[in-house]
């Protein structure tokens, strides 16, 4: 589903975000991805999104490789693989069910079908009371389920979450996990980036990979360092 | 298409203070390059006036056989340059003279000798009249033994040419400059206006939209934003023009291809910087 390969990532004025990092997500798997703050998750989310190349190595994901993919082309794999984010990132001004309706018309939706599909994700997400009520109406759990919502739109493979609970409270970070579970257990592997070591350690189950300057670390899958 | 059209529609109805803000940049923009195309237009108009004036007359020989001047008329008239030859006798030229130079009539009527000589006017066709062409058939005229003098007024044609020169350079200048600021203008406000909406394109990116799918609908808003602001501009050059008709004095209004090019060109303006601006924005997701 997804595979680095010896991925190091570059930036002019930063230096090393990554380096050499290798690892793999397999179907339905659940991965959380660990370290401080600036240690490299976001940017090994943005590699997996595409949204950043990698300066070596190689990212696959679905079947899309990093160095084989365009711009032009980079839609066919977002449509496989959500995002969701720390701060949202909603439309303001709009409604719940507008936001994920905004997702579902951009990526070709039939006109008759973005309201009922939009309808459905939100109740999925457990917002069905909440369709009409515009974004700064609503909780930040509540948002961050629009966005869940708006992740879903085109059914992908692969939900990537980066710090989704960092502006959440206690309960709401609950409310989200448990809504992470329930996507993964249809199947959906989730990658999602925390520096919250209580929340890492309150799912056991979950594999880890942990990510220090730029370099893995860990990975509980092998339960040993993960570089050599 | 329609997904494009409804989104531009929703974008103005979402925030028609920006947008219409920017239509009415485009328009003032516009307003300037369409003051300087009338004035431009009517400077033209006002040269040619002059232009076609330009005449070449041989004056002749007394004794100038009805034969002879025949013969020159044809054989000038053959000249692709020349529009029509008029022969004009000593009496019409005396008749002209009482006609047009009242203040010597009493010269003109006292005199029993009509000192005036009979020649030969040369008119010339529209877009012909160079300063060689004039030159080369005064030069022709001139070769004829009963041709007296020729005149055309060299200095004053040299003059003449010389402030059409002037006026060419200057319009062609003014107007490219004038039309690089509208465009700069136009671009910074469809930029404003897109940075605005850079969120959505945001989210597109994100959810997989494809960049032709993102683009459409702010080239629609920028190809209506540039319609309505070159329409602005039209309606405010035309008030503009009806109050310098009615309080100063007259001038021609342009022609339609060219207001029709006004409203065409912020069109493609706001087009153009549309596709700039969100070219800028895709490359950030």
């Amino acid at each position: 589903m997804i595979q680095l390969t010896g991925v190091s990532k570059e930036y002019p004025k930063r230096g090393h975000a990554l380096s050499d990092v290798s690892f793999s997500v397999g179907k339905g798997e659940f991965v959380f991805l660990t370290g401080h703050s600036g240690s490299g998750k976001s940017t090994t989310l943005k590699l997996i999104h595409m949204a950043e190349r990698p300066t070596a190595g190689e990212v696959v994901v679905c079947g899309h490789s990093s160095a084989r993919t365009s711009e032009r082309d980079v839609w066919k794999l977002r449509r496989k693989v959500g995002y969701v984010f720390q701060e949202f990132r909603l439309l303001p001004g709009r409604s719940a069910l507008e936001n994920v309706a905004f997702a579902l018309e951009v990526t070709g939706t039939r006109a008759s079908a973005v309201a009922p599909k939009a309808q459905r994700l939100l109740a999925q997400v457990g917002l069905s009371p909440k369709l009409g009520a515009l974004v700064h109406e609503l909780s930040g759990g509540e948002q961050q389920r629009v966005a869940i919502a708006r992740a879903l739109a085109n059914q992908p493979f692969v939900l990537l979450a980066d710090e989704p609970t960092g502006n959440l409270d206690e309960r709401a970070t609950r409310g989200v996990m448990e809504l992470f579970w329930d996507i993964n257990a249809q199947g959906m592997a989730v990658v999602m980036a925390t520096h919250d070591l209580e929340l890492v350690r309150a799912y056991p189950q979950v594999r880890v990979l942990e990510i220090d300057q730029g370099r893995l670390v860990y990975d509980s899958a092998s339960h040993q360092p993960a570089s050599a | 298409m329609s997904h494009a059209l409804r989104e531009a529609v929703a974008a103005f109805r979402r925030t028609p203070v920006l947008t219409g803000l920017s239509a009415v940049m485009v328009g003032l923009a516009l307003f300037v390059v369409a003051l300087f195309a009338l004035a431009a237009f009517n400077l033209r108009i006002a040269l040619q006036a002059v232009e076609e004036r330009v005449e070449v007359v041989a004056y002749l020989h007394e004794g100038t056989t009805a034969a002879e001047i025949e013969i020159a008329s044809a054989e000038l008239s053959r000249l692709p340059e020349v529009l029509e030859v008029n022969p004009v006798t000593k009496e019409e030229a005396l008749e002209r003279a009482r006609r047009d130079l009242p203040e010597f009539g009493e010269l003109f009527g006292a005199t029993e000798v009509n000192p005036l000589p009979a020649s030969l006017e040369v008119r010339l066709r529209d877009g012909t009249r160079t300063e060689v062409a004039i030159a080369e058939i005064a030069d022709l005229a001139d070769d004829y033994p009963f041709v007296e003098d020729v005149a055309y007024g060299r200095e004053w044609v040299d003059k003449l040419f010389a402030l059409r020169r002037i006026a060419g350079v200057t319009t062609a200048v003014l107007g490219g400059a004038f039309a690089c600021v509208a465009a700069l203008i136009i671009g910074t406000a469809l930029r404003i206006a897109i940075f605005a909406r850079k969120d959505e394109i945001y989210i597109m990116r994100l959810v997989g939209a494809r960049n032709g799918f993102i683009r459409r609908p702010f080239l629609m808003e920028g190809a209506i934003a540039g319609l309505l602001g070159g329409a602005l501009a039209l309606a405010v050059t035309w008030g503009t023009y009806r109050a310098v008709v009615e309080f100063l004095f007259r001038v021609t209004w342009m022609p339609s291809a060219w207001a029709a090019g006004l409203v065409g060109a912020g069109a493609a303006f706001g087009i153009l910087s549309s596709w700039v601006a969100v070219r800028r924005h895709l490359r950030e997701v």
